[in-house]
């Protein structure tokens, strides 16, 4: 068949030009401009002087960012973990189910991922509420003093981090049942016909055969919970957000609160090399799965 | 283990005995999954009730005096309904100018041969792992020289980057055999015929699913919108219902009613679309549907 190829080249150069227009503004353009920034001392907006590596010299002794470092760092392991395995548990549970039941009882526990971040914090806001919350009357059942959670700096992050398990399970228990569905039903009917049990088959044929679901979906919340900031943020909000910083919180705070551009850029750039660094190792899983599937 | 005849009928206990477990199972389950609803069926309840009612100390699972006052006042006598507007237009237009650029670009990347293709795939594959969070700084300085500050563009501009679309769309379109294509080409069709006639119908499904879920997402933003916009009346619902407290002061019922409306439409999107946009979500974690 014959080619024009010039012709070729133009035409996607047209089909091109509104993503890449898009791209270079929004995309290229900031991330250039963030790398340099973060060796300035500007402020959020204007022009600063070129200062070398003195704002990531800085940061070792920052109190303030040893504080978000390690509370992102506890964060996610409050909450990716445990996340991770909730969902696999409900995606378990719901596999088994069939038809309509299946999709309501799917419907029900996948929900709240799909409402926005200031929804689930009205909703929990209220939900845990010191003096009316519902939850407290759990408390007072299991003779725990109540507590105003969001004001407690030893509550803060573990509540946040269920409100966030509950918040984001949805996504990974679909990950994991796409993962159940993939695997053969002839590989549980051999089981079957082996008389093996219900936890036999987990062991030795699910629990395998999803690992790499598994591993997908922890390193996917890995990244999305490096990246906290909105709950945070919002339950901090009349409380203690000097306690409970997280890396994003402290970009904001330095550039958005202290006018301070070219700090809040090394911590930007401190926490987009960490995200980079696990995002590679989630490509490599993504393609190990697809490998398993084909 | 003792007598033969036991070994016969074994199975069919197995079976029974199976079934038992798998029934309780199954009530676990149901169990476990309205408890894990419930919080959003409280927030409903709750804005629902007279405020007096509100902080009742017995727990009232329904009401005793329905009433919509909350919602006549959160309508009414507060901004919501420009927050719904500037989240209406903020998200349907990050929806088209993404999904647009997106499948044109995407197209482009699986059906022609250009310079700089790979280079430019490559980039979109990298991109998918950058945060944008670390990225405020420079969109805030970006868009406050560009002077678009408090407006619908300001708000959508750094919300366009969701290289994951494109993806997915070469994905697709390097599904549909090469037969059409080449029975396109025999016919003289022009390229942007071919994409209209044959590949964007062939991909409806997907082009639905993606639609939904950059909605979901530019509904749902926080961080960025709350950045780019200082004047109460041109806030998003999402940053609205939580930074204006003069608006609900401290009614709880009343609050919770801005919430329900905030969620509303997205809840909605779910619920009549669940198919595509569990489609849609999966497809967006690298995972083919």
């Amino acid at each position: 068949m014959l080619r024009n190829a010039k012709k070729e080249a133009l035409i996607a150069l047209v089909l091109v030009a509104p993503f890449a227009a898009i791209y270079g503004l929004a995309f290229i353009y900031p991330t250039i401009q963030m790398f340099l920034l973060s060796f300035t001392d500007a402020p959020l907006i204007g022009q600063g002087d070129y200062v070398g590596v003195e704002n990531y010299a800085r940061l070792p002794g920052d109190r303030r960012f040893q504080t978000a470092l390690w509370n992102t760092g506890y964060f996610v392991v409050l909450s990716v973990i445990p996340g991770t395995f909730v969902a696999l548990a409900i995606a378990l549970a719901v596999d088994r189910l069939k038809g309509r039941f299946q999709s309501l009882v799917l419907a029900l526990f996948f929900l709240p991922y799909i409402l926005p971040v200031s929804v689930v914090y009205l909703i929990w806001d209220w939900t845990l509420n010191f003096q009316f919350g519902i939850a407290m009357h759990l408390f007072d059942l299991l003779g725990i003093q109540r507590v105003p959670i969001f004001k407690s700096t030893a509550w803060f992050m573990p509540a946040v981090a269920l409100v966030t398990v509950w918040w984001t399970c949805g996504f990974s228990i679909l990950l994991f049942l796409a993962g159940l569905r993939a695997i053969p039903a002839e590989i549980y009917e051999a089981a079957a016909l082996d008389n093996a049990g219900r936890w036999t088959t987990f062991r030795r044929v699910t629990w395998p055969l999803i690992w790499p679901v598994t591993a997908l979906v922890l390193t996917i919340q890995l990244i999305l919970q490096l990246k906290i900031f909105d709950q945070v943020y919002l339950f901090s909000t009349g409380g203690r957000p000097n306690d409970n910083l997280v890396l994003v919180y402290y970009i904001f705070q330095r550039a958005f609160q202290s006018d301070q551009g070219g700090r809040a850029a090394a911590i930007a750039v401190v926490l987009f090399v960490m995200v980079v660094i696990v995002s590679v190792f989630n490509f490599q899983l993504v393609r190990m799965s697809r490998g398993r599937a084909q | 283990m003792t007598a033969l005849p036991a070994q016969g009928i074994a199975p069919l206990q197995r079976i029974q005995r199976l079934n038992v477990a798998g029934a309780i199972l199954s009530i676990l389950t149901v169990v476990a999954a309205v408890i894990w609803a419930f919080p959003i069926y409280w927030a409903v309840v709750t804005s629902l009730k007279p405020e007096n009612e509100t902080v009742r100390a017995a727990v009232e699972l329904w009401p005793e005096t329905l009433t919509f006052e909350h919602y006549r006042f959160a309508l009414f006598e507060t901004q919501i309904g420009n927050w719904y507007l500037n989240s209406l237009g903020t998200a349907f237009g990050t929806m088209i100018l993404t999904v647009s650029s997106s499948l044109l670009c995407g197209y482009a990347i699986s059906q022609l041969r250009f310079p700089l293709r790979q280079p430019l795939w490559w980039l979109i594959l990298a991109s998918f792992m950058v945060p944008t969070q670390t990225l405020i700084i420079n969109h805030f300085e970006l868009v406050a020289n560009l002077g678009l500050l408090n407006t619908w563009a300001g708000i959508i501009l750094p919300q366009l980057i969701h290289p994951v679309v494109i993806i997915v769309y070469k994905q697709f379109f390097d599904g549909v055999p090469k037969e059409f294509r080449e029975a396109a080409v025999m016919d003289n069709a022009s390229e942007w015929r071919i994409l209209t006639r044959v590949y964007i119908p062939m991909n409806w499904g997907v082009t639905t699913a993606l639609c939904i879920v950059t909605f979901i997402w530019s509904w749902n933003a926080f961080l960025w919108p709350f950045l780019a916009v200082t004047r109460t009346e041109e806030m998003t619902i999402t940053v609205g219902i939580t930074q204006v407290n003069d608006a609900f002061g401290v009614y709880y019922a009343r609050q919770l009613s801005a919430a329900v409306l905030a969620g509303l439409p997205v809840a909605l999107a779910y619920l009549i679309f669940q198919r595509r946009v569990t489609q849609a979500i999966t497809l967006s974690a690298g995972i083919k549907g």
